[in-house]
């Protein structure tokens, strides 16, 4: 929108987009929810929204690279994750006790992450408009 | 931050891992299921102390009375269907299912 001024009107725009976080906690293949979790991050991104996923407890499992789903006969989704930074999705957190109670490492994720201190996320947590477990 | 707990402690690890990310001034509601981490003398307790330590617990009392849940873990702060809405209405809700 133009305000007359030259000015196009950001404020609008910003008013648009809105932070929210994706809390994903949930395995994957045992329910439906991590899989509609990026389902859901994928439409949103559509939407240019301003998007962070943090991955905490067993959600962490869904980022493990060699998921191999043909022998429970379903497709798996772990390749899906690769399309996230075509979508501009970079804000991708996983909490390290989470990781380390888990005995995984960075090198066993499908896609870069950061590893992040429980501090640090809930403080990302808080400057939200909306968090949305999954 | 209003963070929301609905899983039983003898069961989930879900109180836990909120209250890892309660920040300063946060607070937990215990709901459903969630208020049996409430309960005084059990094996939970004193994790449930030790998060009381930092942040304010609240816990739904129908949920509480609708499983028995009886005898209250001191401090453990009590909460009608009012007081819930109260509580969401002076945080942001973070819930953790």
């Amino acid at each position: 929108m133009n305000d007359g001024t030259g000015n196009v009107d950001e404020t609008e725009n910003d008013q648009n987009v809105k932070k929210i976080m994706f809390v994903m906690r949930s395995a994957p293949h045992g329910t439906i929810y991590s899989y509609e979790g990026l389902e859901t991050v994928l439409i949103m991104a559509a939407f240019e929204q301003d998007l962070t996923m943090v991955f905490i407890g067993d959600g962490l499992f869904a980022l493990v690279k060699d998921q191999m789903t043909d022998d429970i006969g379903i497709k798996g989704f772990i390749k899906t994750y690769g399309v996230l930074d075509d979508y501009e999705v970079e804000k991708i957190y996983v909490d390290r006790i989470s990781m380390e109670e888990r005995g995984l490492v960075p090198e066993d994720f499908a896609i870069d992450i950061e590893v992040k201190e429980a501090e640090e996320i809930a403080a990302i947590m808080e400057n939200q408009h909306a968090i949305i477990p999954y | 931050m209003l963070h929301t707990v609905n899983k039983s402690p003898f069961t989930h690890n879900t109180l836990t891992e909120a209250a890892r990310f309660a920040t300063k001034g946060s607070v937990i509601l215990l709901i459903e299921d969630g208020t049996l981490a409430a309960r005084s003398g059990s094996k939970h307790e004193p994790a449930l102390k030790e998060i009381m330590s930092r942040n304010d617990v609240y816990a739904l009392e129908p949920d509480m009375k609708a499983r028995g849940v009886g005898s209250v873990a001191e401090g453990v702060k009590l909460v009608d269907y009012d007081g819930f809405v109260d509580l969401v209405a002076q945080h942001k809700t973070n819930t953790w299912l």
